[in-house]
């Protein structure tokens, strides 16, 4: 393993999966979604999820985050079980779609999960300004969502999810359904976010250069039955920009990441 | 962070004074052209519907009158078959300026009368509507044993539940606005109840997994997101629901005896064949009906926050 972000991190591990299998029961044929899947992610790490549709990788993030049930193993979430975690708002989510609801302005939508945990007005208030100032949103407060494009809708989501500070961020394909520019632009404007904050990131996409940009590591998976092919470590530079992805390095992380991939294809 | 990104100019651009009337009359102006059709038609109708009790009445003594003196006749019957528009929009005008607003005489007098129990009622049948959408919505067992009878309660004839309501609520020594507000609450409550269901149903897997994730109580899930979501369901069912509670109204009114009310109204025209009094009563009550939705209308645009969804 490389070097994570800091040695004081490394000693401390945020999710720990242990042989984790989801099953679905059918009719005719069970599906396995995830099958025997361990993995350790550390706090403070970048790790992205990637493998083509069906490998399981979004539901290896529900099963962190309790929106899914394991079938067999153990899932460990800050040493706590997936649910106590949820229970003790240890984690924010991001969904593929920004969820926002329409009938509240882009400061209250914000404001959601703070209400909820019981966090006083005034001050739910101000956090979720500065959490929106944080995302590039400062002078959108009072906009409805459907005033906002959909880049800016899913800033909104990820201010959301920041606004009460978890330390795990769990984002499931967040970018995947905006135009590339824009996603480009997200993806710089999330990479500053982590450097500054090093909070836990977990990230799922099916896009290559954005996992290899994006990461400290990346997990490859692969269908029918999920599971983990390889674990590919990066050692980009902290303060990489977009261009770096015209540099050896990068090329070269990311043809391990496809050669990964397609073996994981190729075996069945 | 820059933040360049567009907002999505969905909001008009002001339109000046001149492109607003502009548009004012491209939307009142068809209108207006249908109602303008629909006034000539009735005169017309009017003419040929009297025609016959008008020779038979008074010009078949007359030899050698007109279509002139026809026409003249017809439009200006003590008792026409119709009335003529312009004789019920006397009779109104007489009705409610010619007379105090405590005199039975006075429709606004019929309309406060049934406006009261259709408010009352209105409000009553969205209170029962809320509580069984709420009951439904919360446990599938009170679904399948509550939503068929809720469904059943509207096969049968509100003119059938009216006189058996007025009865065994008279006995009971309930009379005046409460019984109405009853028969009127009996066709109040479906569409809001069936409305309410849906609409509190409306979040999807997505926002409610996302409450799930802020591990949200039920409380909150129901306040914070149900609720809200259930407004621009709830809205156009009040609409349809105050109307159909005026309908309820007006027709508690009949068996009543008559006294009060714009029910009792049409219910003595009908006694005495005076039809002009029928159709202004009737014409009162689609005023007052227009009203009724307008002012819930009026409350929907104030309570919907976010403007356009």
């Amino acid at each position: 393993m490389r070097n994570p972000p800091s040695a004081a991190a490394a000693s401390t591990t945020t999710v720990d999966i242990q042989q984790v299998s989801v099953v679905y029961p059918a009719a005719e044929h069970t599906v396995t979604a995830l099958d025997k899947v361990s993995l350790t992610i550390h706090e403070g790490e970048f790790v992205s999820l990637i493998g083509p549709s069906g490998c399981g990788k979004t539901t290896l993030l529900r099963v962190i985050a309790d929106l899914e049930q394991v079938t067999s193993g153990n899932v460990r979430v800050n040493g706590l079980t997936p649910q106590e975690a949820r229970l003790a708002r240890s984690y924010g989510y991001v969904f593929q779609a920004p969820a926002l609801f329409p009938w509240r302005t882009v400061l209250a939508n914000v404001c959601l999960p703070l209400e909820i945990h019981g966090i006083e007005k005034d001050a739910a208030r101000r956090t979720a300004l500065q959490h929106l100032e944080r995302v590039g949103l400062k002078g959108f407060e009072g906009k409805y969502p459907w005033q906002l494009s959909g880049g800016m809708q899913q800033r909104v989501s990820i201010a959301r999810a920041l606004g009460f500070e978890p330390k795990l961020l769990m984002m499931d394909e967040p970018f995947g359904a905006l135009d590339e520019i824009t996603r480009d632009r997200l993806n710089e404007q999330l990479l500053r976010l982590w450097e500054r904050e090093r909070r836990t990131v977990v990230f799922v996409t099916h896009s290559i250069p954005e996992a290899v940009f994006l990461s400290s590591r990346i997990v490859v998976m692969s269908p029918r039955p999920g599971r983990i092919v390889d674990v590919i470590e990066s050692d980009l530079p902290a303060d990489r920009t977009l261009d770096i992805r015209d540099t050896a390095q990068f090329t070269d992380i990311a043809h391990r990441v496809r050669v990964a991939l397609r073996e994981g294809h190729g075996e069945h | 962070m820059a933040s360049t990104e567009a907002v999505a100019p969905r909001a008009p651009i002001a339109p000046g004074a001149a492109s607003s009337i502009d548009a004012a009359w491209a939307r009142i102006g068809p209108v207006l052209a249908v109602l303008a059709i629909l006034i000539a038609l009735w005169y017309a109708a009017a003419v040929g519907l009297n025609a016959a009790q008008v020779i038979e009445r008074t010009l078949s003594s007359q030899p050698g009158w007109g279509f002139a003196d026809l026409v003249k006749l017809t439009l200006s019957m003590d008792r026409p078959v119709l009335p003529a528009p312009h004789q019920i929009a006397l009779d109104l005008f007489d009705s409610v300026f010619g007379w105090p607003l405590d005199s039975p005489r006075n429709l606004l007098f019929h309309a406060a009368v049934t406006s009261s129990a259709t408010l009352l009622g209105f409000v009553m049948g969205t209170a029962l509507g809320a509580l069984l959408a709420v009951a439904i919505v919360h446990s599938r067992t009170l679904e399948r044993s509550l939503f068929p009878w809720v469904i059943a309660s509207q096969t049968v004839p509100v003119l059938a539940i009216a006189p058996i309501v007025i009865v065994i609520l008279g006995s009971l020594g309930l009379t005046g606005v409460f019984p109405k507000a009853i028969i009127s609450m009996y066709l109040c409550f479906f569409p809001v109840a069936v409305a309410l269901v849906k609409g509190l149903r409306s979040p999807g897997v997505l926002e409610l997994e996302l409450l799930r994730t802020y591990a949200a109580s039920k409380k909150h899930t129901f306040w914070k997101v149900r609720v809200p979501a259930s407004l621009p369901f709830l809205f156009p069912s009040l609409r349809v629901g105050i109307a159909a509670g005026l309908v309820g109204a007006i027709v508690g009114e009949l068996p009543t005896g008559a006294q009060a009310g714009l029910g009792a109204r049409l219910l003595t025209g009908s006694y005495y064949g005076n039809t002009v009094q029928i159709w202004s009563a009737l014409v009162m009550s689609a005023l007052l009906g227009l009203a009724l939705t307008g002012c819930v209308a009026l409350a929907e645009r104030l309570l919907t926050p976010g403007g356009k969804r």
